[in-house]
Protein backbone atom coordinates (compact mmCIF):
# COMPACT_ATOMS: atom_id res chain seq x y z
CA UNK A 1 0.00 0.00 0.00
CA UNK A 2 2.62 2.53 1.06
CA UNK A 3 6.23 2.11 0.02
CA UNK A 4 8.96 4.26 1.52
CA UNK A 5 12.26 3.83 -0.30
CA UNK A 6 15.59 5.26 0.71
CA UNK A 7 14.29 8.56 2.03
CA UNK A 8 17.02 11.02 2.79
CA UNK A 9 16.64 14.61 3.90
CA UNK A 10 19.44 17.09 4.27
CA UNK A 11 18.82 20.63 5.46
CA UNK A 12 21.31 23.12 4.12
CA UNK A 13 21.74 26.62 5.48
CA UNK A 14 24.57 29.12 5.17
CA UNK A 15 26.16 28.03 8.44
CA UNK A 16 25.74 24.30 8.41
CA UNK A 17 24.40 21.26 6.70
CA UNK A 18 22.23 18.95 8.78
CA UNK A 19 21.52 15.42 7.66
CA UNK A 20 18.22 14.95 9.41
CA UNK A 21 17.27 11.66 7.80
CA UNK A 22 19.85 9.33 6.31
CA UNK A 23 17.96 6.35 4.90
CA UNK A 24 14.45 5.24 5.68
CA UNK A 25 12.99 2.24 3.90
CA UNK A 26 9.88 0.30 4.87
CA UNK A 27 6.55 -0.85 3.50
CA UNK A 28 3.06 -0.62 4.93
CA UNK A 29 0.63 -3.37 3.97
CA UNK A 30 -3.01 -2.54 3.30
CA UNK A 31 -5.13 -2.40 6.43
CA UNK A 32 -2.13 -2.38 8.75
CA UNK A 33 -1.87 -0.29 11.91
CA UNK A 34 1.82 0.49 12.34
CA UNK A 35 3.47 2.78 14.86
CA UNK A 36 6.62 4.75 14.30
CA UNK A 37 8.55 5.61 17.42
CA UNK A 38 11.89 7.25 18.01
CA UNK A 39 13.84 9.61 20.24
CA UNK A 40 13.01 13.31 20.19
CA UNK A 41 14.43 15.18 17.26
CA UNK A 42 15.06 12.11 15.15
CA UNK A 43 13.02 13.38 12.23
CA UNK A 44 9.67 11.69 12.77
CA UNK A 45 7.80 14.80 11.72
CA UNK A 46 10.16 15.32 8.77
CA UNK A 47 9.45 11.80 7.61
CA UNK A 48 5.73 12.31 7.97
CA UNK A 49 5.82 15.53 5.99
CA UNK A 50 7.78 13.79 3.24
CA UNK A 51 5.37 10.87 3.20
CA UNK A 52 2.38 13.16 2.96
CA UNK A 53 3.92 15.15 0.13
CA UNK A 54 4.23 18.39 2.09
CA UNK A 55 8.03 18.28 1.92
CA UNK A 56 10.34 17.02 -0.81
CA UNK A 57 13.07 14.54 0.16
CA UNK A 58 16.68 15.14 -0.83
CA UNK A 59 16.75 11.58 -2.15
CA UNK A 60 14.47 8.58 -2.23
CA UNK A 61 10.79 8.31 -2.96
CA UNK A 62 7.45 7.39 -1.48
CA UNK A 63 4.97 5.28 -3.42
CA UNK A 64 1.31 5.23 -2.59
CA UNK A 65 -0.37 2.23 -4.22
CA UNK A 66 2.43 2.14 -6.74
CA UNK A 67 2.28 5.80 -7.68
CA UNK A 68 5.03 8.19 -6.73
CA UNK A 69 4.09 10.86 -4.17
CA UNK A 70 4.85 14.33 -5.48
CA UNK A 71 2.84 16.81 -3.47
CA UNK A 72 -0.05 15.78 -1.25
CA UNK A 73 -1.79 12.82 -2.92
CA UNK A 74 -5.54 12.30 -2.86
CA UNK A 75 -6.41 9.26 -0.81
CA UNK A 76 -4.18 10.28 2.07
CA UNK A 77 -5.33 12.05 5.23
CA UNK A 78 -3.11 13.55 7.92
CA UNK A 79 -3.92 14.31 11.55
CA UNK A 80 -1.52 16.83 13.04
CA UNK A 81 -0.39 17.26 16.61
CA UNK A 82 -1.60 20.85 16.86
CA UNK A 83 -5.33 20.23 16.75
CA UNK A 84 -6.13 23.83 17.62
CA UNK A 85 -4.39 25.06 14.51
CA UNK A 86 -5.60 22.42 12.09
CA UNK A 87 -9.32 23.14 12.38
CA UNK A 88 -10.83 26.13 10.58
CA UNK A 89 -12.08 28.47 13.33
CA UNK A 90 -14.62 30.23 11.13
CA UNK A 91 -16.45 26.98 10.42
CA UNK A 92 -18.56 24.81 12.69
CA UNK A 93 -17.54 21.24 13.47
CA UNK A 94 -19.85 19.92 10.79
CA UNK A 95 -18.52 22.35 8.18
CA UNK A 96 -14.95 21.43 9.10
CA UNK A 97 -15.58 17.73 8.60
CA UNK A 98 -17.51 18.38 5.41
CA UNK A 99 -14.94 20.65 3.76
CA UNK A 100 -12.63 17.95 2.28
CA UNK A 101 -15.71 16.08 1.08
CA UNK A 102 -16.94 19.15 -0.78
CA UNK A 103 -13.51 19.36 -2.33
CA UNK A 104 -13.87 15.76 -3.43
CA UNK A 105 -17.11 16.81 -5.16
CA UNK A 106 -19.30 14.25 -3.39
CA UNK A 107 -23.10 14.53 -3.57
CA UNK A 108 -24.86 16.34 -0.74
CA UNK A 109 -26.60 13.25 0.63
CA UNK A 110 -23.42 11.20 0.61
CA UNK A 111 -21.56 14.04 2.37
CA UNK A 112 -24.19 14.24 5.08
CA UNK A 113 -24.01 10.48 5.55
CA UNK A 114 -20.23 10.50 5.94
CA UNK A 115 -20.20 13.49 8.27
CA UNK A 116 -22.91 12.06 10.52
CA UNK A 117 -21.25 8.66 10.60
CA UNK A 118 -17.78 9.92 11.42
CA UNK A 119 -18.97 12.39 14.07
CA UNK A 120 -20.97 9.61 15.71
CA UNK A 121 -17.96 7.28 15.50
CA UNK A 122 -15.82 9.74 17.48
CA UNK A 123 -18.65 10.49 19.90
CA UNK A 124 -19.29 14.10 18.86
CA UNK A 125 -22.70 13.84 17.20
CA UNK A 126 -24.17 16.54 19.49
CA UNK A 127 -21.33 18.97 18.93
CA UNK A 128 -21.83 19.29 15.18
CA UNK A 129 -23.04 22.90 15.33
CA UNK A 130 -20.34 24.12 17.70
CA UNK A 131 -17.24 26.02 16.72
CA UNK A 132 -13.85 24.35 17.35
CA UNK A 133 -12.78 26.96 19.88
CA UNK A 134 -15.82 26.16 21.98
CA UNK A 135 -14.57 22.60 22.47
CA UNK A 136 -11.90 21.12 24.72
CA UNK A 137 -8.56 19.95 23.36
CA UNK A 138 -9.52 16.29 23.27
CA UNK A 139 -12.77 17.09 21.47
CA UNK A 140 -10.95 19.21 18.92
CA UNK A 141 -8.60 16.34 18.13
CA UNK A 142 -11.61 14.06 17.76
CA UNK A 143 -13.01 16.48 15.19
CA UNK A 144 -9.72 16.35 13.28
CA UNK A 145 -9.86 12.55 13.41
CA UNK A 146 -13.50 12.54 12.29
CA UNK A 147 -12.56 14.78 9.39
CA UNK A 148 -9.78 12.39 8.38
CA UNK A 149 -12.05 9.34 8.67
CA UNK A 150 -14.95 10.93 6.76
CA UNK A 151 -12.53 11.59 3.90
CA UNK A 152 -12.33 7.78 3.42
CA UNK A 153 -8.58 7.85 2.87
CA UNK A 154 -6.53 4.88 1.72
CA UNK A 155 -3.78 5.80 4.15
CA UNK A 156 -4.06 7.70 7.41
CA UNK A 157 -0.96 9.40 8.79
CA UNK A 158 -1.00 10.66 12.37
CA UNK A 159 1.79 12.89 13.63
CA UNK A 160 1.99 12.54 17.43
CA UNK A 161 -1.72 13.41 17.61
CA UNK A 162 -2.05 12.89 21.36
CA UNK A 163 1.18 14.52 22.48
CA UNK A 164 -0.59 17.74 23.45
CA UNK A 165 -3.50 16.10 25.21
CA UNK A 166 -3.79 15.12 28.89
CA UNK A 167 -3.13 11.51 29.90
CA UNK A 168 -6.72 10.44 30.58
CA UNK A 169 -7.99 11.91 27.33
CA UNK A 170 -5.05 10.27 25.60
CA UNK A 171 -6.12 6.84 26.85
CA UNK A 172 -9.64 7.40 25.48
CA UNK A 173 -8.32 8.61 22.16
CA UNK A 174 -5.97 5.64 21.82
CA UNK A 175 -8.92 3.28 22.23
CA UNK A 176 -10.84 5.40 19.74
CA UNK A 177 -8.11 4.91 17.15
CA UNK A 178 -8.18 1.15 17.56
CA UNK A 179 -11.98 1.16 17.30
CA UNK A 180 -11.93 3.26 14.16
CA UNK A 181 -9.23 1.07 12.68
CA UNK A 182 -11.27 -2.08 13.35
CA UNK A 183 -14.35 -0.47 11.92
CA UNK A 184 -12.99 1.23 8.81
CA UNK A 185 -9.89 -0.91 8.13
CA UNK A 186 -7.78 2.06 7.06
CA UNK A 187 -4.02 1.60 6.65
CA UNK A 188 -2.64 3.75 9.46
CA UNK A 189 0.80 4.99 10.36
CA UNK A 190 0.87 6.41 13.88
CA UNK A 191 3.93 8.46 14.78
CA UNK A 192 4.63 8.91 18.47
CA UNK A 193 7.38 9.46 20.99
CA UNK A 194 5.47 7.50 23.61
CA UNK A 195 6.77 3.93 23.68
CA UNK A 196 3.83 2.56 25.68
CA UNK A 197 1.40 4.09 23.24
CA UNK A 198 3.24 2.62 20.26
CA UNK A 199 3.24 -0.90 21.69
CA UNK A 200 -0.39 -0.63 22.86
CA UNK A 201 -1.71 0.58 19.53
CA UNK A 202 0.31 -1.05 16.81
CA UNK A 203 0.42 -4.37 15.06
CA UNK A 204 3.95 -3.40 14.30
CA UNK A 205 6.41 -0.88 15.71
CA UNK A 206 9.09 0.77 13.60
CA UNK A 207 11.88 2.12 15.72
CA UNK A 208 13.96 5.04 14.49
CA UNK A 209 17.47 5.83 15.55
CA UNK A 210 18.90 9.18 16.52
CA UNK A 211 19.70 11.68 13.84
CA UNK A 212 20.97 10.99 11.11
CA UNK A 213 18.00 8.72 11.16
CA UNK A 214 17.67 5.18 9.97
CA UNK A 215 15.31 2.38 11.00
CA UNK A 216 16.83 0.59 13.93
CA UNK A 217 14.26 -2.11 14.27
CA UNK A 218 10.91 -3.31 13.04
CA UNK A 219 9.07 -5.20 15.71
CA UNK A 220 5.94 -7.27 15.25
CA UNK A 221 3.54 -6.86 18.15
CA UNK A 222 1.87 -10.15 18.91
CA UNK A 223 -0.52 -8.89 21.54
CA UNK A 224 -4.13 -9.98 21.12
CA UNK A 225 -6.29 -8.01 18.73
CA UNK A 226 -8.75 -7.03 21.46
CA UNK A 227 -6.83 -4.68 23.70
CA UNK A 228 -7.82 -2.55 26.63
CA UNK A 229 -5.95 -0.09 28.77
CA UNK A 230 -6.10 -2.08 31.97
CA UNK A 231 -5.40 -5.71 31.08
CA UNK A 232 -3.22 -5.31 28.02
CA UNK A 233 -0.92 -2.81 29.65
CA UNK A 234 -0.37 -5.02 32.67
CA UNK A 235 0.27 -8.20 30.68
CA UNK A 236 3.81 -9.63 30.81
CA UNK A 237 4.09 -9.75 27.03
CA UNK A 238 3.38 -6.00 26.90
CA UNK A 239 6.18 -5.39 29.37
CA UNK A 240 8.60 -7.50 27.33
CA UNK A 241 7.81 -5.75 24.09
CA UNK A 242 7.94 -2.39 25.74
CA UNK A 243 11.33 -3.19 27.21
CA UNK A 244 12.71 -4.15 23.81
CA UNK A 245 11.54 -0.93 22.25
CA UNK A 246 12.85 1.09 25.15
CA UNK A 247 16.20 -0.59 24.89
CA UNK A 248 16.50 0.08 21.18
CA UNK A 249 15.69 3.72 21.58
CA UNK A 250 17.93 4.42 24.50
CA UNK A 251 21.05 2.96 22.98
CA UNK A 252 23.46 5.85 23.12
CA UNK A 253 25.10 5.47 19.77
CA UNK A 254 23.25 6.53 16.63
CA UNK A 255 22.86 3.58 14.26
CA UNK A 256 25.35 3.63 11.40
CA UNK A 257 23.76 0.86 9.38
CA UNK A 258 20.15 0.89 8.35
CA UNK A 259 18.09 -2.23 8.95
CA UNK A 260 15.76 -3.36 6.17
CA UNK A 261 12.00 -3.45 6.73
CA UNK A 262 10.55 -6.61 8.17
CA UNK A 263 13.76 -7.78 9.73
CA UNK A 264 14.25 -7.86 13.45
CA UNK A 265 17.99 -8.31 13.48
CA UNK A 266 20.14 -6.99 16.29
CA UNK A 267 22.59 -4.31 15.11
CA UNK A 268 26.20 -5.50 15.39
CA UNK A 269 26.99 -2.82 17.94
CA UNK A 270 24.77 -4.47 20.56
CA UNK A 271 26.52 -4.09 23.86
CA UNK A 272 24.57 -6.35 26.16
CA UNK A 273 23.59 -9.87 25.42
CA UNK A 274 19.86 -9.33 25.66
CA UNK A 275 17.20 -11.83 24.76
CA UNK A 276 16.51 -12.66 21.13
CA UNK A 277 14.27 -10.36 19.15
CA UNK A 278 11.38 -11.30 17.02
CA UNK A 279 7.93 -12.54 17.74
CA UNK B 1 -34.08 47.24 33.38
CA UNK B 2 -31.38 48.88 35.44
CA UNK B 3 -28.77 47.14 33.30
CA UNK B 4 -30.01 48.80 30.14
CA UNK B 5 -30.43 52.15 31.86
CA UNK B 6 -26.89 51.93 33.11
CA UNK B 7 -25.52 51.11 29.68
CA UNK B 8 -27.45 53.89 27.97
CA UNK B 9 -26.46 56.26 30.75
CA UNK B 10 -22.80 55.42 30.32
CA UNK B 11 -22.92 55.83 26.56
CA UNK B 12 -24.65 59.20 26.38
CA UNK B 13 -23.54 60.49 29.76
CA UNK B 14 -20.34 62.27 28.78
CA UNK B 15 -21.62 63.74 25.49
CA UNK B 16 -24.66 65.15 27.28
CA UNK B 17 -22.41 66.57 29.97
CA UNK B 18 -20.09 68.21 27.45
CA UNK B 19 -22.98 69.65 25.49
CA UNK B 20 -24.51 71.01 28.67
CA UNK B 21 -21.20 72.59 29.64
CA UNK B 22 -20.88 74.15 26.18
CA UNK B 23 -24.46 75.39 26.36
CA UNK B 24 -24.07 77.17 29.63
CA UNK B 25 -20.61 78.49 28.87
CA UNK B 26 -21.71 80.05 25.60
CA UNK B 27 -25.26 81.04 26.53
CA UNK B 28 -24.60 84.75 26.87
CA UNK B 29 -21.77 84.95 24.42
CA UNK B 30 -21.58 88.08 22.26
CA UNK B 31 -18.37 87.02 20.56
CA UNK B 32 -18.96 86.90 16.83
CA UNK B 33 -16.88 83.78 16.34
CA UNK B 34 -18.26 81.80 19.29
CA UNK B 35 -22.04 82.02 19.09
CA UNK B 36 -24.27 80.45 21.74
CA UNK B 37 -24.83 76.72 21.34
CA UNK B 38 -28.55 77.35 20.93
CA UNK B 39 -27.89 79.21 17.68
CA UNK B 40 -25.57 76.50 16.43
CA UNK B 41 -28.08 73.77 17.15
CA UNK B 42 -30.79 75.85 15.49
CA UNK B 43 -28.65 76.07 12.38
CA UNK B 44 -27.92 72.37 12.55
CA UNK B 45 -31.57 71.45 12.62
CA UNK B 46 -32.87 74.08 10.20
CA UNK B 47 -30.11 74.11 7.64
CA UNK B 48 -28.07 70.93 7.85
CA UNK B 49 -30.94 68.59 8.51
CA UNK B 50 -33.04 70.69 6.17
CA UNK B 51 -32.17 71.72 2.61
CA UNK B 52 -28.45 71.07 2.98
CA UNK B 53 -29.03 67.40 3.68
CA UNK B 54 -29.98 66.64 0.11
CA UNK B 55 -27.94 69.41 -1.47
CA UNK B 56 -24.61 68.82 0.27
CA UNK B 57 -24.51 65.91 2.68
CA UNK B 58 -25.95 63.37 0.28
CA UNK B 59 -23.55 64.05 -2.62
CA UNK B 60 -20.62 63.89 -0.22
CA UNK B 61 -21.73 60.60 1.26
CA UNK B 62 -22.29 59.14 -2.21
CA UNK B 63 -18.81 60.14 -3.31
CA UNK B 64 -17.42 58.72 -0.10
CA UNK B 65 -19.20 55.42 -0.69
CA UNK B 66 -17.96 55.20 -4.27
CA UNK B 67 -14.37 56.01 -3.37
CA UNK B 68 -14.34 53.67 -0.39
CA UNK B 69 -15.86 50.78 -2.35
CA UNK B 70 -13.39 51.28 -5.18
CA UNK B 71 -10.48 51.36 -2.74
CA UNK B 72 -11.71 48.23 -0.95
CA UNK B 73 -12.04 46.18 -4.11
CA UNK B 74 -8.70 47.28 -5.58
CA UNK B 75 -6.78 47.08 -2.30
CA UNK B 76 -8.05 43.67 -1.23
CA UNK B 77 -7.46 42.14 -4.68
CA UNK B 78 -4.01 43.64 -4.98
CA UNK B 79 -3.27 42.74 -1.36
CA UNK B 80 -4.12 39.08 -1.88
CA UNK B 81 -1.92 38.99 -4.96
CA UNK B 82 1.01 40.65 -3.22
CA UNK B 83 0.62 38.63 -0.06
CA UNK B 84 0.63 35.31 -1.87
CA UNK B 85 3.58 35.77 -4.17
CA UNK B 86 7.01 36.68 -2.95
CA UNK B 87 8.13 37.78 -6.41
CA UNK B 88 5.19 40.12 -6.84
CA UNK B 89 5.88 41.55 -3.41
CA UNK B 90 9.54 42.11 -4.19
CA UNK B 91 8.78 43.81 -7.47
CA UNK B 92 5.97 46.06 -6.28
CA UNK B 93 7.07 46.97 -2.78
CA UNK B 94 9.43 49.91 -3.51
CA UNK B 95 6.90 51.56 -5.82
CA UNK B 96 4.06 51.05 -3.37
CA UNK B 97 6.09 52.45 -0.50
CA UNK B 98 6.77 55.55 -2.59
CA UNK B 99 3.13 56.21 -3.40
CA UNK B 100 2.03 55.43 0.09
CA UNK B 101 4.35 58.05 1.50
CA UNK B 102 2.75 60.92 -0.41
CA UNK B 103 0.15 62.69 1.75
CA UNK B 104 -3.10 62.49 -0.24
CA UNK B 105 -4.07 66.17 0.20
CA UNK B 106 -0.95 67.07 -1.78
CA UNK B 107 -2.23 64.96 -4.64
CA UNK B 108 -5.46 66.91 -4.96
CA UNK B 109 -3.99 69.66 -7.19
CA UNK B 110 -2.36 67.00 -9.35
CA UNK B 111 -5.60 65.06 -9.67
CA UNK B 112 -7.38 68.29 -10.55
CA UNK B 113 -4.94 68.75 -13.41
CA UNK B 114 -5.42 65.18 -14.55
CA UNK B 115 -9.11 64.67 -13.94
CA UNK B 116 -10.70 68.09 -13.74
CA UNK B 117 -12.91 69.18 -10.90
CA UNK B 118 -15.87 66.85 -11.23
CA UNK B 119 -17.11 64.01 -9.09
CA UNK B 120 -14.65 61.64 -10.74
CA UNK B 121 -11.68 63.48 -9.35
CA UNK B 122 -13.09 63.46 -5.83
CA UNK B 123 -13.85 59.75 -5.95
CA UNK B 124 -10.33 59.01 -7.18
CA UNK B 125 -8.77 61.16 -4.46
CA UNK B 126 -10.76 59.35 -1.80
CA UNK B 127 -9.98 55.93 -3.28
CA UNK B 128 -6.29 56.62 -3.77
CA UNK B 129 -5.81 57.91 -0.26
CA UNK B 130 -7.76 55.34 1.71
CA UNK B 131 -6.57 52.24 -0.15
CA UNK B 132 -3.17 52.12 1.56
CA UNK B 133 -4.18 50.94 5.02
CA UNK B 134 -6.51 48.40 3.41
CA UNK B 135 -3.79 47.15 1.07
CA UNK B 136 -1.08 46.85 3.70
CA UNK B 137 -3.32 45.12 6.22
CA UNK B 138 -4.54 42.70 3.57
CA UNK B 139 -0.97 41.78 2.67
CA UNK B 140 -0.16 41.17 6.32
CA UNK B 141 -3.28 39.11 6.84
CA UNK B 142 -2.61 36.95 3.81
CA UNK B 143 1.00 36.36 4.79
CA UNK B 144 0.09 35.37 8.32
CA UNK B 145 -2.14 32.42 7.49
CA UNK B 146 -1.36 29.66 9.99
CA UNK B 147 1.12 27.12 8.60
CA UNK B 148 -0.62 24.09 10.12
CA UNK B 149 -3.93 25.22 8.65
CA UNK B 150 -2.24 25.75 5.31
CA UNK B 151 -0.68 22.24 5.41
CA UNK B 152 -4.04 20.76 6.36
CA UNK B 153 -5.67 22.43 3.37
CA UNK B 154 -2.93 21.10 1.10
CA UNK B 155 -3.29 17.52 2.30
CA UNK B 156 -7.02 17.60 1.59
CA UNK B 157 -6.41 18.93 -1.91
CA UNK B 158 -7.82 22.40 -1.30
CA UNK B 159 -5.92 24.47 -3.84
CA UNK B 160 -6.45 27.36 -6.22
CA UNK B 161 -9.65 29.38 -5.99
CA UNK B 162 -11.10 27.11 -3.31
CA UNK B 163 -8.04 27.77 -1.18
CA UNK B 164 -8.52 31.50 -1.62
CA UNK B 165 -12.22 31.43 -0.75
CA UNK B 166 -12.14 28.92 2.07
CA UNK B 167 -8.74 29.45 3.66
CA UNK B 168 -6.90 32.65 2.76
CA UNK B 169 -9.70 35.22 2.78
CA UNK B 170 -11.42 34.03 5.96
CA UNK B 171 -8.08 33.67 7.74
CA UNK B 172 -7.03 37.17 6.71
CA UNK B 173 -10.42 38.76 7.34
CA UNK B 174 -9.73 40.08 10.87
CA UNK B 175 -6.69 41.89 9.53
CA UNK B 176 -8.54 43.06 6.43
CA UNK B 177 -11.31 44.51 8.58
CA UNK B 178 -8.73 46.35 10.64
CA UNK B 179 -7.43 47.87 7.43
CA UNK B 180 -10.94 48.75 6.28
CA UNK B 181 -11.59 50.51 9.56
CA UNK B 182 -8.49 52.67 9.18
CA UNK B 183 -9.37 53.28 5.55
CA UNK B 184 -12.79 54.57 6.55
CA UNK B 185 -11.28 57.29 8.72
CA UNK B 186 -8.94 58.34 5.94
CA UNK B 187 -11.78 58.31 3.42
CA UNK B 188 -13.89 60.70 5.50
CA UNK B 189 -11.01 63.13 5.82
CA UNK B 190 -10.34 63.00 2.10
CA UNK B 191 -14.01 63.41 1.32
CA UNK B 192 -13.88 66.81 3.01
CA UNK B 193 -10.49 67.83 1.65
CA UNK B 194 -11.38 66.98 -1.93
CA UNK B 195 -14.25 69.44 -1.67
CA UNK B 196 -12.28 72.30 -0.17
CA UNK B 197 -10.51 73.40 -3.31
CA UNK B 198 -12.70 72.97 -6.30
CA UNK B 199 -16.28 71.91 -5.73
CA UNK B 200 -19.83 73.07 -6.20
CA UNK B 201 -21.51 71.00 -3.54
CA UNK B 202 -20.68 68.79 -0.59
CA UNK B 203 -20.07 68.97 3.13
CA UNK B 204 -16.57 70.34 2.87
CA UNK B 205 -17.65 72.85 0.27
CA UNK B 206 -20.60 74.00 2.39
CA UNK B 207 -18.51 74.44 5.52
CA UNK B 208 -15.93 76.53 3.67
CA UNK B 209 -18.65 78.53 1.95
CA UNK B 210 -20.34 79.21 5.28
CA UNK B 211 -17.03 80.31 6.77
CA UNK B 212 -16.28 82.65 3.88
CA UNK B 213 -19.70 84.26 4.01
CA UNK B 214 -19.36 84.67 7.78
CA UNK B 215 -22.29 82.42 8.54
CA UNK B 216 -20.58 81.42 11.75
CA UNK B 217 -23.34 79.34 13.27
CA UNK B 218 -23.56 77.37 10.02
CA UNK B 219 -19.84 76.75 10.12
CA UNK B 220 -19.94 75.35 13.63
CA UNK B 221 -23.03 73.33 12.79
CA UNK B 222 -21.27 71.92 9.75
CA UNK B 223 -18.50 70.68 12.01
CA UNK B 224 -21.05 69.01 14.28
CA UNK B 225 -22.67 67.45 11.23
CA UNK B 226 -19.34 66.00 10.12
CA UNK B 227 -18.74 64.56 13.56
CA UNK B 228 -22.19 62.97 13.58
CA UNK B 229 -21.62 61.51 10.13
CA UNK B 230 -18.30 60.01 11.12
CA UNK B 231 -19.85 58.61 14.27
CA UNK B 232 -22.74 57.00 12.39
CA UNK B 233 -20.45 55.49 9.77
CA UNK B 234 -18.20 54.04 12.46
CA UNK B 235 -21.25 52.55 14.17
CA UNK B 236 -22.44 51.01 10.92
CA UNK B 237 -18.97 49.58 10.34
CA UNK B 238 -18.96 48.04 13.82
CA UNK B 239 -22.30 46.36 13.18
CA UNK B 240 -21.11 44.82 9.90
CA UNK B 241 -17.77 43.78 11.39
CA UNK B 242 -19.37 42.14 14.40
CA UNK B 243 -21.53 40.01 12.16
CA UNK B 244 -18.71 38.99 9.81
CA UNK B 245 -16.15 38.38 12.52
CA UNK B 246 -18.38 36.75 15.11
CA UNK B 247 -16.22 33.63 14.92
CA UNK B 248 -13.09 35.66 15.52
CA UNK B 249 -14.46 37.48 18.55
CA UNK B 250 -15.61 34.16 19.97
CA UNK B 251 -12.19 32.64 19.37
CA UNK B 252 -10.39 35.52 21.08
CA UNK B 253 -12.77 35.36 24.03
CA UNK B 254 -12.10 31.66 24.39
CA UNK B 255 -8.34 32.21 24.21
CA UNK B 256 -8.41 35.01 26.75
CA UNK B 257 -10.38 33.06 29.29
CA UNK B 258 -8.23 29.90 29.09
Amino acid sequence: MLDVRGIKKVYESKDRTVEAVRDLTFTLQAGELACLVGPSGCGKTTLLKIMSGLLDPTAGEVLLEGKRVDGPPPGMAVVFQEYGRSLFPWMTVRENVELPLKQKKLATTRRKELVDESLAAVGLAEAHAAYPWQLSGGMQQRVAIARAVAYEPHVLLMDEPFAAVDAQTRADLEDLIRDLWHRFQVTTLFVTHDIDEAVYLGQRVLILSNSPTVIRDDLAIDLPDERDQLTTRSSPRFAELRARVYEQIHRAKPAAEPVGAGATAVPPSADHGTAEFGA
Amino acid sequence: MTGILRRVGMTIGLPVLLLAAWWFASANSTDFFFPPLSQILESLVDEWFGPRLAADVLPSVLRLAAGYALAAVVAVSLGVLIGTSRTVRGVLEPVLEFFRAIPPPVLVPIFILLLGIGDGMKVVVIAFGCMWPILLNTVEGVRAVDSVLSDTARTYGITGVARLRKLVLPAASPQIFAGLRQGLSVAIILMVISELFAASNGLGFAVVQAQRSFAIAETWAGMLMLGLLGFLLALLFRVVENRQLRWYHGLRRAQRSS
